[in-house]
């Protein structure tokens, strides 16, 4: 099986896959056992598989683990822990912005790419860079609120 | 936000699969979860009678506490508060407390999750249990301590004299034995104006985990030696399968097909090669066209047989008294099929073998649907054992339990756990849906402007006892039931005003052309959208402001004091529909309000909003959205408020983009570009204003704030742009076409 290297949460990672088109969301969840990238839909339309890739955000489930060969990823587990959350996730936890949660990796990964490139953005550039993340449970306001009290800090 | 102290951990235990949610990671191990491990038999000795109190509560050595309820967290924050009422009864500190939920051989069964019973049934018989053990610990303290009982008192896990003096704690008192008492629903209960737990923002255990990834979903459980499966549904809902051709998926490793007369599945070791399986096996359907397209479907309803109709209100002479009436109005709404279109696919593991089996599923219910696999497959119930683990919102019943179905199919063929997720195409194609709603009400007013006359004919799918079929089960050929209900849709159909005419009739179809079920707030949402945009319709005529003219019909304090207040939070200036004043540039501006009182006897909720709507485009923009929130006793405030928060911007979707299309074949609303939800970039601000009466029993409330949503925003509409909308969803088209036709 050809074998695909790249970095993941800063370390050096190397994985086979029987296929080069194999989206990264099934790689980090089977083969390396990162769980918080979820399968939404596949289709890219949703946003819950959200990572960082070179520290932009992008769908693990519309990149091929032979695309993301020679990156650096970045899943929601490498940000922080419970114990030492990134700001994001703090601000997350702090404002409570989640009902089930299953979008939240989604939404802070994007969070996070868009806090990268513009530290202070206002509430509309917020609601664009999350434009693309779906949530299901109506916690929107809460999640606008996590993000805009990092990027006012 | 002031918040209690270190509740904000989650721990996971994982034993058997099973997730353990803990208030601190200090907390001891349950010690039922050592037993988890060795899962084939299902009875693991632990009280299950849902009348004792043992059942929901363990004291244990370490002076921790474990909490067993079968009323499953959906995200909806529940969990936390029925700690919180537990922790203030039993009189321990809420971080010594775990919870385990939805597990068939822990679990006492007190019923499932749904229709916002978590907390005031669900919630009321765990209070009772911990009343009652907190009676007995007393009882044992006083022989302990040789003193009556009256001079005792609880505090922090102690049971010690009311002055000074030394006491004893729980754990000592417990001497790691049961307490082996029925629950006393008669022993004293707290006085509320004593509460310190309950009412205080708790933040919820499992929100630091899924900010981090390390909240374990259904959709992560990983077991032993487990496979990964899909299943693949037949182009046309009633087809059947005529052949597959494994040699198209040849070259994919290590697939398996599983085929059960017309049950389809593949299943490999690696997840990407049974998603490609799905994908690209070969398969030959017949032709079916059962379905009368979604296009029409109004007119279809409509002629569709009625099965039976039900009067349920019939109060003084509603077709005399509108005969008389000064003013006159009738009027057609209309709701389609909608999606619960839970954001993470249906998913379960299901490990099936010769002597019993262990099913890992969101069910909202779990001993329901251990019930009904036991039956399905013939087994004994108490050889099954099934668990909850935390799931992509649900909102009623979604495709869970039918996954639950398809992995036991699977795993059975397999003699292997097998996980099966659904994909996205699975779940918003094949969920049992919420059913569709017609509502024609006729009414009139006397010439001061007071309703004499109402009457409300509501077109619903009938009822049928019995388990909800599941589409694997039907496939394989299996015999199960073939229930139809979706919740009490016939609610709130009555006004929420003083009528001394009231005719309610609900006509109940014989069939429904897509399977239903339970979808947030069944019926209501529809049914107030109706009833709410009516009176609005009435009070336009009577020249009356809104607000005004709902408060004449109002007597109950709680009822006028929500619609008051949500009315002052958005700045309400009296004055009749439309406005006056609405153009600004290109975009309508109005405002609208609608209040109901849930189910008639449970939450008031008052609602107002201030919409822009581009009269080019149709394009509706909500700015603003104030509600006032009155369930009783609030428990956990911060869960609440995201609760109502989520309620409102979730039927704000629901009403501006979600309709289920289907042709004669198939449901062609599959992903999120055919099955649009709301996006960020349209999410109003919203203020939610709760009302805490201390005194009075809490209601449930993770449904109430849906269901004036929806009058409210046509209600603004309206005040924007003269025209009504009486048909869901208020999409660009249809609003556009509606300001064609004045």
């Amino acid at each position: 099986m050809a074998k695909y290297s790249f970095r993941v949460n800063g370390r050096a990672t190397t994985v086979e896959s029987w296929d080069p088109g194999q989206p990264l969301l099934y790689v980090l969840r089977n083969s390396l056992g990162l769980h918080a990238a979820k399968f939404g839909c596949g289709l890219g339309q949703c946003g819950a598989c959200s990572i960082l890739i070179d520290g932009k955000v992008a769908r693990s489930c519309m990149t091929s683990v032979q695309q993301a060969s020679g990156r650096s990823i970045t899943t929601l587990e490498g940000l922080g822990t419970p114990d030492k959350p990134d700001p994001i996730q703090a601000a997350f936890i702090t404002e409570q912005a989640a009902q089930c949660g299953y979008c939240t990796n989604g939404m802070i990964m994007a969070a996070k790419s868009l806090l990268t490139e513009t530290p202070h953005p206002t509430l509309e550039n917020v609601k664009q860079a999350l434009g693309g993340n779906l949530c299901r449970c109506g916690t929107h306001t809460r999640i606008l609120s996590a993000v805009l009290t990092v990027a006012k800090a | 936000m002031e918040t209690l102290n270190s509740v904000s951990r989650r721990d996971f235990l994982r034993a058997g699969g099973a997730v353990v949610v803990s208030f601190s990671l200090g907390a001891a191990v349950p010690k039922w979860t050592a037993a988890q491990s060795a899962a084939p038999t299902a009875d693991l000795g632990k009280p299950l009678d849902p009348n004792e109190v043992d059942s929901f509560l363990a004291i244990h050595a370490d002076g921790s506490v474990t909490l067993y309820t079968s009323r499953v967290d959906v995200g909806t924050g529940l969990r936390t508060a029925m700690t919180q009422i537990a922790a203030e009864e039993l009189g321990i500190p809420i971080e010594r407390f775990t919870v385990i939920e939805g597990d068939t051989s822990l679990t006492p069964d007190h019923g499932g999750t749904g229709g916002s019973s978590g907390i005031p049934v669900g919630a009321k018989r765990v209070r009772e249990a911990a009343a009652t053990a907190r009676q007995a610990l007393l009882r044992i303290g006083a022989q302990q301590l040789q003193r009556p009982e009256s001079e005792l008192t609880v505090v922090d896990g102690y049971v010690q004299p009311v002055g000074t003096g030394l006491g004893v704690s729980f754990a000592t008192l417990m001497n790691v034995k049961r307490l082996d008492i029925q629950i006393d629903s008669k022993a004293p209960q707290k006085d509320p104006a004593q509460y310190k737990v309950v009412g205080k923002p708790v933040l919820r255990p499992d929100v630091s985990g899924k900010a981090t990834g390390r909240n374990v979903f259904m959709q992560d459980l990983v077991v032993p030696g487990m496979l990964h499966g899909r299943v693949i549904r037949p182009p046309s809902i009633g087809a059947k399968l005529v052949s597959v051709d494994e040699s198209s998926i040849r070259k994919l490793p290590g697939v398996s097909v599983v085929r059960i007369e017309n049950f389809l599945g593949v299943v490999s070791s690696d997840e990407w090669a049974a998603v490609r399986a799905a994908r690209e096996l070969k398969a030959t359907w017949s032709e079916w066209q059962g379905l009368p397209g979604s296009d029409d479907l109004e007119r279809h309803v409509r002629e569709s047989a009625v099965d039976h109709d039900e009067v349920l209100v019939n109060k003084g002479d509603s077709a005399a008294a509108f005969s008389t009436a000064s003013k006159q109005f009738s009027a057609m709404y209309s709701w389609p099929y909608q999606s619960h279109a839970s954001l993470g696919p249906s998913c379960a593991v299901a490990d099936v073998r010769s002597d019993g089996a262990t099913i890992w599923t969101s069910s909202q219910g779990t001993y329901g649907l251990r019930n009904n696999l036991a039956k399905i497959f013939a087994m004994p119930a108490e050889k099954l054992r099934v668990i909850f683990l935390d799931g992509a919102g649900s909102y009623g019943g979604n495709g869970n339990d039918d996954a639950a179905a398809d992995a036991f199919l699977l795993s059975r063929s397999m003699k292997r756990p097998v996980r099966l997720q659904w994909m996205r195409q699975d779940e918003n194609g094949w969920d049992p849906k919420g059913p569709p709603q017609y509502l024609s009400l006729r009414g009139g007013l006397d010439a001061q402007g007071r309703i004499v006359s109402w009457e409300t004919q509501m077109w619903l799918p009938k009822n049928i006892p019995g388990n909800r079929a599941f589409i694997g089960i039907d496939a394989a050929g299996i015999s199960q039931d073939h229930g139809q209900g979706a919740g009490q849709m016939q609610m709130n159909g009555d006004p929420s005003y003083a009528s001394p005419n009231t005719r309610v009739v609900v006509h109940y179809l014989a069939d429904s052309a897509l399977r239903i079920s339970n979808l947030r707030a069944p019926g209501k949402i529809a049914n107030v959208f109706a009833t709410e945009s009516f009176a609005d319709e009435m009070a336009t005529a009577a020249g009356t402001d809104a607000v005004e003219f709902r408060l004449r019909g109002l007597s109950d304090p709680r009822a006028i004091e929500v619609l008051k207040r949500a009315a002052d939070m958005i700045g309400w200036q009296s004055r009749p529909s439309p406005n006056p004043q609405a153009a600004q540039g290109n975009m309508l501006i109005g405002r609208g309000v609608a209040y109901m009182r849930y189910k008639q006897q449970e939450n008031y909720v008052a609602i107002a909003m201030e919409v822009a709507v581009d009269r080019a485009s149709g394009q509706v923009q909500v700015q603003r959205v104030t509600c006032a929130h009155d369930c009783g006793l609030v428990v956990n405030p911060d869960g609440l408020r995201n609760q109502v928060e989520g309620c409102i911007l979730q039927t704000l979707s629901r009403a501006l983009h979600e309709e289920v299309k289907f042709d004669r074949s198939r449901v062609t609303s599959v992903d999120w570009a055919t099955y649009p939800i709301l996006r960020f970039p349209e999410v109003p601000q919203v203020e939610v204003e709760l009302i805490d009466r201390p005194a009075i029993p809490p209601v449930g409330a993770g449904e109430a704030a849906t269901a004036p949503v929806v009058a409210a925003l046509a209600n603004a509409i309206f005040d924007a742009t003269g025209v009504r909308v009486r048909t869901v969803p208020f999409t660009p088209a249809r609003v556009e076409s509606a300001l064609a036709r004045t």
